[in-house]
Formats: structure tokens, sequence, C-alpha cells
């Protein structure tokens, strides 16, 4: 095979599969936690300005007070590289371009040298992170080979789209292929690994703001 | 398997739901939770993070409810939870967790990891893996009425010692009350000023209550052993009375987990609705001092600080009542960094208390490092708290680091200082 023909696949049938799976997968993984259902709470309930499963949903996107002083590298590290995969993915011209190509919508896009930059910034902050993970007691303590395998996953892509984009390394059509080749396996792995956590955070904040508002507390 | 871990796994299946699901799956294992855990803050040991208390649990959502885990359980790629791993997560969902839900108020997917703790305990109580110390507490409730197995005549005993005390009549079994008084046995035996401070509260409101000799106990130790049937068994008790005396309130005493066993888990574990309002004895203070019916005639004047019961404030939603009623009876009270809902568990909820191993009470006592630090850096000698169980371990916890704080129940001082 050549570095075209592979270029070639993992545009065509690659992407095809590896959407597939992502889609079915996340359909899938949502039936088989949402459908499990809960209980109605028949107690009286009590209401409380700020308390309810939205508030909540927002709200756990800030630090609860003391917190940011007694994690500062979770908190910091985890913002920078959350926004900086966002601003990539979703701003990211050839990403706008492949979105377009595949629902038919588009938006403008930010200029290659920043999201170059934003690429960066994004590494170092999961390099960072992922020292934490080695440094401290509880989270290597809590860490699985799922753990190291998902920060790879999500690392690849970024950092061979960013080489390819500066040529470095490999010629442009093989480094390219590969990042599109690692971007297909961050999609396979998503919906079945703690990667999902970007569906299910909304309905988990949901559910701890909605059970605590039964009771009045603003969680 | 044995017969009664094929239980404990089933009813670990059982309470498995929706949210259980939904926070298995947004756990990335960032840790944060164990910065919200006393156990872990104050022994530094990573096992004490709470989300890792309920590694069993998630094994068996993910053995019984995801298509990957099904197929890895199939093909012998997962590893069954044992007898042997139970044993071992008794001290991590018991000794080292009090339910106080601090760890839940942080997660930042959402995630409420008491919730899981507590249904957890379901299947650790029907498999058999609990604490003696709970346990026998539970078994002396279910048989004799109370967790220190009080019976009727001594409560009665108590109730005409404080009728002495007060010269005021403290109604039995009257039908047509407003309040139905419910107290727990740490307040008969240790803190009996407290039913003397409400009788003079009521007889000044000119609110009428009585007390019910077959269901004076508002303690449950069926939830926090861990079992919906024992738990049932014993709120019903209370409905029974309630509903028998035709009463339009139960009043909760101070104790943060009678609260939520009667308020909150109580209607769900009858399996309907009540038909009267449980109102916590603090609603119920706060309610007569914006009414202006609770004036004090002097104010302690010693700077203080207040302990918010988790069960109470944080998990029970008494949010607004404690700190308004404080101010009125204090002069100088000091408000500390983690107050309301984001304060330090005593160490003592959900159970703990009862736990007597030597391991259990070292690590009580660790965990109290962080209400000492309170203290010390509010530079006070006097802490006030509205629970019983929390004044136990409380004064416990002063005990071992032979401090000479004072420790008062908000309800007794109010009392003591209402108008005459």
């Amino acid at each position: 095979m050549t570095d075209l023909q592979f270029l070639t696949w993992t545009r065509g049938p690659g992407l095809d599969i590896a959407v597939g799976i992502f889609l079915l997968g996340v359909l899938w993984r949502l039936i088989e936690i949402y459908t499990l259902g809960r209980k109605k709470d028949l107690a009286a309930p009590r209401h409380a300005a700020g308390a309810s499963g939205l508030h909540t949903v927002f709200r756990r996107s800030l630090p609860p007070p003391g917190m940011l002083k007694r994690s500062p590298v979770s908190y910091i590290g985890g913002y920078i590289f959350h926004i900086g995969l966002a601003i990539i993915v979703f701003l990211g011209a050839p990403h706008i371009l492949l979105i377009q190509n595949l629902v038919g919508l588009s938006w403008p896009s930010l200029p290659s040298q920043f999201i170059g930059l934003t690429a960066v910034v994004t590494m170092a902050a999961m390099v960072v992170m992922l020292a934490d993970r080695i440094n401290k007691p509880v989270k290597r303590f809590l860490s699985t080979f799922e753990d190291w395998f998902t920060w790879a996953v999500t690392f690849l892509p970024v950092l061979t789209g960013w080489m390819a984009t500066q040529h470095l390394l490999l010629p442009y059509t093989q480094m390219l292929a590969l990042h599109i080749l690692s971007a297909e396996v961050l999609l396979v792995v998503l919906p079945f690994s703690k990667l999902f956590h970007g569906f299910t955070l909304f309905g988990s904040r949901w559910y701890n703001g909605r059970v605590n508002a039964h009771k009045g507390v603003p969680v | 398997m044995s017969a009664s871990l094929e239980k404990g796994i089933h009813a670990l299946k059982e309470v498995i739901d929706a949210p259980i699901a939904s926070y298995f799956e947004s756990c990335v294992h960032c840790g944060l939770c164990a910065e919200a855990c006393l156990f872990h803050t104050e022994t530094g040991d990573p096992k004490y993070t709470p989300i890792h208390k309920l590694e069993p649990l998630r094994r068996v959502y993910e053995q019984e409810y995801t298509l990957l885990g099904r197929l890895k359980k199939m093909v012998g790629l997962s590893k069954p939870v044992t007898d042997d791993e139970l044993d071992q997560w008794q001290e991590l969902v018991y000794d080292s967790c009090t339910l106080c839900g601090r760890c839940s108020l942080v997660c930042p997917v959402g995630n409420d990891i008491v919730y899981m703790v507590r249904k957890f305990r379901e299947g650790m109580a029907v498999s058999g893996h609990v604490p003696d110390g709970i346990r026998s507490a539970t078994k002396r409730t279910v048989e004799l009425g109370g967790p220190m197995g009080l019976k009727w005549p001594a409560v009665a005993n108590v109730l005409k010692h404080a009728e002495e005390n007060t010269g005021l009549k403290i109604p039995v079994d009257q039908a047509g009350a407003d309040y139905l008084v419910l107290l727990s046995s740490m307040e008969i035996v240790n803190y009996p000023e407290y039913i003397e401070a409400l009788a003079k509260i009521f007889h000044k409101a000119g609110i009428s209550f009585t007390l019910a000799s077959d269901a004076y106990e508002a303690t449950n130790a069926g939830i926090q052993i861990g079992s919906s049937d024992l738990a049932k068994v014993i709120v019903s008790r209370i409905v029974d009375a309630a509903e028998k005396l035709k009463v339009k309130n139960v009043l909760s005493p101070e104790c943060g987990h009678a609260y939520m066993a009667i308020r909150w888990e109580g209607p769900n574990l009858v399996g309907r609705p009540f038909g009267f309002n449980v109102v916590h004895v603090l609603e119920l203070l706060d309610e007569l001092r914006q009414k202006g019916v609770l004036k004090m005639k002097d104010k302690i004047k010693d700077p203080l600080i207040l302990h918010d019961p988790c069960q109470i404030v944080r998990r029970g939603g008494v949010l607004q009542a404690p700190e308004p009623l404080i101010q009125q009876v204090a002069e100088n009270y000091i408000p500390i960094v983690d107050k309301q809902k984001l304060n330090w568990c005593c160490g003592g909820g959900g159970g703990a208390s009862a736990i007597h191993t030597e391991e259990a009470e070292a690590l009580r006592a660790q965990a109290f490092r962080i209400k000492k630090r309170q203290i010390e850096e509010a530079g006070v000698n006097t802490m006030v708290t509205f629970c019983a169980n929390c004044r136990i371990t409380i004064e416990e916890g002063f005990d071992h680091y032979e401090m000479n704080t004072k420790l008062l129940g908000l309800t007794e001082l109010l009392a003591e200082h209402l108008e005459d």
C-alpha cells in the first residue's frame, strides 16, 4: 500500500467504519445506561433557589470553594486541555471542512497558526496532567491500563495533526494518514471507555443536582 | 459462591439504576473526591479515595449491565467479586465512610458518590460484611426499640425528671397534638436537657406536642447498616404512631441520621408519601424565631463556631436555619471557612461511631484532626452543634487530643437563654 492509498483508505472506508462504530456505540451506550431508570422519590420535596439538575450541570464546570487550591493542576490543566481540544476540533479549518462534508454544516475557522499554537499548549497541558497522574499518590493509585491508554489515544491525534502541519518527521501524506487513523481510533474507543464521560457527565451532573434539589440543597 | 455472597451480589444488581450507571461511566479517575474526604485528607492514604470505596459495585455494574462487560465475563476475562474482597471493603464502606456526602459536592463530572455508597451498603449488609458494632445496634433497634437497648420505662423515667426540673407537663400518647416529638437514644441517655429545652420552648410558643410510648426512637440503624428491610420496620413504627395519634407534624430531633431516616428515606422505605409533615427541630425553632416567639433574655458571650452536622445541612437541606439561630443567642459567633453545606464531618456519622474496634477508633481520632484544626484556626474555646451523634464523636475527639474546648447543643443553648 502506498502512502496515497493509505491516506485514501483512512479518508474513505476507514472514516466510515470509525464514524459508524462511534455513532452506534454512543447510541448503544446511552440506551444501556439511561434505560436502567430510577425510582421516584416519594418524600415531600423542599424547594430552594439555585437547586436543580440544570443548575448543577453548569455549576460543576467551576471548582467548588476551596478545591482549586487543593488541586490546582487538575483544574487548570484540565481546563486548558479540554478547551484546547475543543478549539482544535471545532475551529480548525480542515476539521470544519470534514464536518461540512459529513453533515453539511460549517462555520468560520481560526487561523492555522493559532490552531498550531493551541495544539502545543494542549499537548503541554496533557503532559503535565500525565506527570500529575504519575506523581500524585491518589491518581496513581486509581489509574488502570484504561487511564494510560485513553491518554495516549487522545494525545496522538493532536500530536500527529500538529506534526503533519509542521512537516515534521514523516512526509506530509504519511503523517496526515496517521493523524486521520489516530482520530479514527479515538472515535472507536470513545464510547467504550472513560472518554464516554464527554456524554454522560451531563446526565451525571443532572441526576446529582436533581436528587439533591429534591432536598433543597444546591450542589 | 456462598449463598450469602450470591444474595449480596443480587442486592447490588438490584440497587444499580441509571444514576449509578451514569456515575460510573463518567468517572475519569481524577481523584478530586479524595480531597473532599476527611479520611483521605487526614491520613493521606489513597485507599480512602471515595470512588475507590465503590470498586466492587462498579465491577458488578460493568459485568452485569454493559455489553463489553458481559462479553468479558463470558470469556472469563473479568474478575468476579468475592467474599474476601467484600471483607476487605468493609473498612472502606463503613469505618472510613460516614455518608457525609462531601465528595458528592466536588466531583467535577457530577457523581453523587455518597448515593452510591449508601446503595453499596445494601449488598454489604445482605452478604454479611458489616461491622459488629453497627450490626448489634441494628439488632437492638429492631428487637428492643433503640440502638442503645433503651426501653420505654427508662424513657418515661427521663421524662418524669424533665417534668420535675421544668415544672411543665410532658404529654404522652396524646392524640391530635401539633407535634409528635421523636428522640434519639443518645439524647435520652446523654443529653436529657434537650427534652427539657423542648418542653420550655413548646410551652412558651403555645404549641401542643406529645411523645408516643411505642415510637420514641428516631434513629434508624437499618439505614446505616444498609438494610432497607430493617430500616422499613424501624421507620414504620413512627409512621404508625403518627397516623394513630393523628398529629400534623413529626418533629425530628437534632440527630442528623435520624432526620435523614424519617424525612428523606422514610416515605421511600414505606413506599408512599406521608400524610404528615416531618420537621427538623431547627426548622421549627427558626420559624418561631421569625415569628418573634423565640426571644432571648441574654446572649452567650464566648466566641464560638458552629459545626453543621452533615445529614441535617449538606444532606438534609436545613441550610438556612442554623446561622440565624446561633446569631440569636451568641454575641460572638465566628463563621468558619468551610461552613454550612461545605462543612467537614465530625468523623462519626453513618454508623461509624458505633464501630468500636481499635483500628476504627484510631482512624476516627485521626480524622478528627480536621475539626481540631477548624477550632484552632478560629481561635475559639467553644463549639456549638445540633446532632447528638456528632456531640459524642466530638467529645471523644476532645478527650483524645486533651482539648479543653466546650461543646454545646444549639437547642439547649437557646432554651437556656430563652426569655422567661
